[in-house]
């Protein structure tokens, strides 16, 4: 029997079930709780890899019309100046700071950009000519970074996500398929076992009754034989004491005494 | 689960491995940052077709192990295609690994570690 297996170690009591009755109820419940709060997480999720897709592809455009006014920046100053930024860069004018979101009692982190002020490692790019466009290329780059800073706290939330609906989900499963299961089969064992007992306790109860009434009943045939006789007893001395008027020779016959 | 804020907190930086029309240009955008001198690193890689793939590897592992104040890891996506089995197998939530485009190289959404996941998950 599979349900022999399939069920925890427990003595067959009235308590045990009362416990197990309790335990089941409370799988039941955190089954409910946890089934809906993987919907929540999962409908969260189908919205936020629906972002990251319109993102993925706004990230494509934008970065390209970065691209694009860089080249325009080569073009106007009229030499390479990749070297000379990569020179002067030294501290971040660009920063991220981190906050929290909750959703279903999941902390989501979400990046958000911010820019400290005076702060300018590229003064002088771009000083003999194409300043301008220098200017204009770091404007279109600072706002492709935001997309992408945007993409990332997207991206982020959803490798968090995706972890935590995993875990919840493989809890939700275990509940169902191992706890619940094995809960109910253990309830049904005690209460096999409980009525078993009953039985045994039922039977042994109507052999003792039966013994008691079979006991009752030899006493009581002993009782009225011995009354019998003692009535015969009695009588004969009546009959005896009697029989002074009467028919001594006994005229009339006398019933048979019958043990 | 989610993250300790304790693991993010500091994380202020992004850090760039790109060639080197990108990093100028994110440059520009101000997001590079050289530590203080004793160690003075950077927080960007230039590659060209002269780096080697362990060049980029260590990088790679740099900025996304040993360093704790980096928030997002942008890489060229060709780039990402020469060490692409270490972006495949990085799955921590921080730093953010992004691919992006590159100037020479469009955005191909196919080879996107992250959008092959959500297709996966999709049963596309």
């Amino acid at each position: 029997m599979s349900g022999a297996t399939n069920r925890e170690a427990v003595f067959p009591t009235r308590q045990s079930l009362g416990l197990m009755k309790t335990k089941l109820k409370g799988a039941q419940t955190g089954h409910d709780l946890l089934k809906r709060k993987s919907e929540a997480l999962t409908k969260r999720f189908r919205e936020i890899t629906r972002r990251i897709d319109e993102a993925k592809r706004k990230m494509g455009r934008v970065m390209q019309i970065a691209a694009f006014s860089l080249a325009e920046v080569t073009y106007a100053v009229g030499g390479d100046i990749g070297y000379q930024v990569q020179e002067s860069a030294k501290s971040a004018r660009f920063r991220l700071r981190t906050k929290q979101e909750n959703v279903s009692g999941v902390f989501l982190p979400a990046f958000e950009s911010y820019t400290t002020d005076g702060n300018n490692d590229f003064g002088l790019t771009g000083l003999g000519k194409g300043g301008q466009q220098v200017q204009r290329c770091r404007e279109t780059y600072a706002r492709a970074v935001e997309t992408l800073v945007e993409l990332a706290s997207l991206q982020t939330a959803f490798v968090i996500l995706d972890e935590v609906i995993k875990v919840v989900n493989r809890r939700v499963n275990a509940i169902e398929h191992v706890i619940i299961p094995r809960t109910e089969n253990t309830i049904k064992y005690i209460n096999s076992e409980l009525d078993e007992l009953d039985r045994e306790e039922f039977f042994r109860l109507k052999k003792v009754q039966g013994k008691k009434q079979r006991d009752t009943a030899k006493q009581d045939a002993e009782m009225k034989a011995r009354r019998e006789k003692a009535e015969k007893a009695g009588k004969a001395e009546d009959d005896k004491e009697n029989s002074g008027g009467g028919d001594i020779l006994g005229e009339q016959d006398d019933t048979d005494v019958i043990f | 689960m989610a993250a300790p804020a304790s693991a993010y907190k500091d994380r202020q930086f992004l850090a760039v491995i790109g060639d080197e029309d990108s990093v100028t240009g994110l440059l520009l955008a101000g997001i590079g940052h050289v530590t203080q001198p004793p160690d003075s690193q950077k927080n960007f890689l230039v590659v060209d077709s002269k780096t080697d793939n362990a060049a980029i590897e260590e990088a790679f592992e740099r900025f996304t192990s040993e360093r704790k104040d980096i928030g997002i890891l942008l890489i060229n996506q060709h780039i990402a295609e020469r060490i692409r089995h270490r972006v495949d197998t990085y799955t921590s939530a921080f730093p953010a690994l992004l691919e992006i485009p590159s100037k020479d190289h469009p955005y191909d959404p196919e080879k996107d570690s992250v959008l092959r996941r959500v297709r996966r998950l999709f049963g596309e």
